[in-house]
């Protein structure tokens, strides 16, 4: 037996399809964009209300899931493009698994497609998933102290949804305190709050998005 | 859960490194896994004896886990502690402008093979 020496990271393999990915996706036309939280943070809630405000765009949805296809009813019954991707029992997308997905869509004339990323504030941080951008959504009843509690997914992303600020009088949510928190981790961050239901803040973000689609 | 997604990139990773070198069994596999990575190593030897039957090149394989110790840099003071034992405050100045140096890797380092 022969010793050889690898000196790289276990996620090598998937580092390498997810780089693959983009490339095609670029080639394609189509914006990837990663949505990464917590379950009941409200992904499902705004990315329906983003279908409905952005019609000039043709939007897709990839919902990733451990189990059921509630989620991807909801988006199929505002028109839009959805796949429902079951992880059977894993944790997170890897980008194999999203190309898969990628392809079942058979949808190559899509200009965004939102993956909608298992409920998960870790393990979803640590695969590239071959996204071009990612976004993670933090709902104001979980609270400001969670960039403290989670700080690799909040390093990870390009921006920041803070959801349902509607709900900020009930709650003790500093949302100083939360973007001073979050820029320290990651001084580049995008951060928008909004709150899907009133519509308030929703304008800035659906703006970066389209920013986002015209610079691909 | 996470073991077995770290596990299975691993085998996958493993199958790709024999495919290019053009190797028909490997032995030892040394990974090297942070003290703050957080993976729990008696989960991830299960998840591995559950991998290994289904990649017929690891099926004589042995996991050799080596362990990073966590080392966290204080930003303040400009020293370095463990991570393990005092986490994100610093115990000699009591900053929190501390950064993780080491610890948070999965790094298969060589591998034994023919």
């Amino acid at each position: 037996m022969k010793l050889i020496q690898l000196n790289e990271t276990v996620t090598a393999s998937n580092d390498r399809d997810a780089e693959a990915l983009r490339l095609r996706m670029r080639e394609a036309g189509t914006l990837l964009v990663n949505v990464m939280s917590s379950p009941g943070s409200g992904k499902t809630t705004l990315l329906s209300r983003i279908i409905r405000d952005l019609k000039q765009l043709k939007i897709g949805v990839m919902e990733a899931d451990i189990e059921s296809d509630v989620d991807a009813r909801r988006i199929e019954a505002l028109g839009a493009a959805s796949i429902q991707v079951h992880t059977s029992g894993m944790c997170h997308m890897d980008a194999g698994m999203t190309a898969s997905a990628w392809e079942a869509m058979e949808a190559e004339d899509l200009e965004l497609i939102f993956l909608e990323n298992v409920g998960n504030l870790i393990c979803p941080a640590e695969y590239d998933t071959g996204a071009a951008k990612n976004l993670m959504l933090l709902s104001v009843p979980e609270g400001d102290d969670k960039p403290l509690k989670y700080p690799l997914m909040f390093q990870k992303s390009d921006a920041l949804i803070i959801t349902k600020t509607d709900a900020l009088p009930y709650f003790d949510f500093d949302l100083e305190k939360c973007r001073e928190r979050v820029l320290k981790l990651n001084p580049g961050i995008r951060i928008f709050p909004v709150s899907a239901k009133t519509g308030e803040g929703m304008e800035p973000l659906e703006q970066w998005l389209l920013a986002q689609v015209q610079a691909l | 859960m996470h073991e077995m997604g770290i596990v299975l990139h691993l085998a996958k990773t493993l199958d790709q490194t024999a495919e290019e070198n053009k190797l028909t069994a490997i032995g030892k596999v040394v990974l090297q896994v942070g003290e703050v990575s957080g993976i729990m190593t008696d989960l991830f030897t299960d998840a591995w004896d559950y991998f290994k039957l289904r990649h017929s090149v690891l099926k004589d394989s042995q996991l050799v886990l080596e362990t990073i110790p966590a080392v966290t840099w204080c930003d303040h003071c400009k020293t370095s502690y463990e991570t393990v034992k005092y986490g994100k405050i610093c115990p000699r100045c009591g900053s929190g402008e501390t950064w993780l140096q080491q610890g948070n890797e999965c790094i298969i380092k060589e591998i034994e093979a023919e």
